[in-house]
């Protein structure tokens, strides 16, 4: 196959995720727009950030009048779960060119992360075949908030704003069913849940995600080398 | 620099970094077998700790009735994404349950 072959191939791969990151996308920026966030910020969010829980946050977090620093941190801490997904992508990507890990890097999201993480497990892929999958989502995910914020206005309502906020945790599920294939994450995903939710309602701040993801991780290599599978 | 423009290009940095550095550094290295079993927890761990605080406890209080439609639409945007493995479906079904339920 040629390069473009392949990163056309991986394009292909990414059509499920940019049907789900236009309606998302469009969430966010007509979100972003009653917010009253103007259009070439609403792009400028999309383009640099790339990150539909940061930007979800970012929006609320402005119209609650919040501070710049405040956003930041929180932003921070609801994204540094990529830093676990990209040392886990990490493994699959010994053979790639150096120059491109910028690029797949910033381009690393929930979605791409699961997709890609499938992909590359069934067999081996270059870095072409990432770049487009990786590439498509991310053009889908700048024209959905850009259609958002231009149309948006149109649904300025509470009940419309409330609906929308729920894309994110509808994607969240999808993505989380698509991965309990064995029993072990189904018990990982039960434990990560109720810990966040116990950390959520007694810590205060936004550290619970990462707590209840690293206990769980712990505890999980912990089950495994007790049961002498490691 | 305006303010909003200080907010976004402090979480494109922010963002960016955990999403580089790991990546980056680990390509170099190899990663101890341990290492490689505690990350593979981290997708699933990470989701579901990031969705069951939103959807059961939406105002930081635990609501598992039907003034909570964040709560009841789980249940068909799992069952949606389990039968079809299609998000789009997931997405949208997930979406009409709320809207709906706002209504009754």
């Amino acid at each position: 196959m040629t390069s473009l072959q392949d990163f056309l191939a991986g394009s292909k791969k990414a059509i499920p995720i940019v049907l789900g990151y236009l309606p998302l996308g469009f969430a966010y920026g007509a979100l972003a727009s009653i917010a009253g966030i103007n259009l070439p910020y609403i792009l400028m969010m999309s383009i640099l950030v790339f990150a539909g829980s940061g930007q979800f946050i970012t929006v609320s977090m402005l119209a609650a009048g919040a501070g710049a620093f405040s956003i930041i941190l929180t932003v921070f801490l609801v994204n540094l779960r990529h830093l676990l997904m990209s040392a886990s992508l990490s493994t699959y990507l010994q053979k790639f060119p150096r120059k491109v890990l910028p690029l797949i890097s910033f381009w690393l999201t929930d979605e791409s992360f699961a997709l890609a993480t499938g992909e590359l497990q069934e067999g081996e892929k270059n870095h072409f075949f990432l770049l487009g999958l990786f590439g498509t989502a991310y053009l889908g995910w700048v024209i959905g908030g850009g259609l958002g914020g231009i149309f948006g206005g149109l649904f300025n309502s509470s009940r419309a704003a409330y609906t929308m906020e729920y894309a994110l945790y509808a994607m969240f599920i999808f993505l989380l069913v698509i991965q309990l294939k064995q029993k072990k994450f189904i018990f990982a995903a039960a434990c990560a849940g109720s810990l966040s939710l116990l950390f959520y309602l007694l810590v205060p701040g936004s550290w619970y995600i990462i707590m209840a993801t690293v206990a769980t991780a712990t505890l999980g290599v912990m089950v495994e080398k007790w049961k002498g599978l490691l | 620099m305006e303010r909003l423009t200080l907010v976004i290009l402090g979480c494109a940095v922010v963002t960016f970094l955990p999403r580089f550095l790991p990546m980056y550094i680990l390509t170099r290295l190899k990663i101890p077998k341990v290492v490689v079993a505690w990350l593979s927890y981290i997708p699933v761990a990470v989701l579901a700790a990031l969705v069951v605080p939103g959807i059961m406890a939406p105002e930081h209080k635990i609501n598992l009735t039907f003034t909570n439609a964040y709560f009841i639409a789980a249940f068909p945007a799992f069952f949606i994404a389990w039968r079809t493995k299609n998000m789009l479906l997931t997405v949208v079904g997930g979406m009409a349950v709320v809207f709906l339920l706002q209504y009754l």
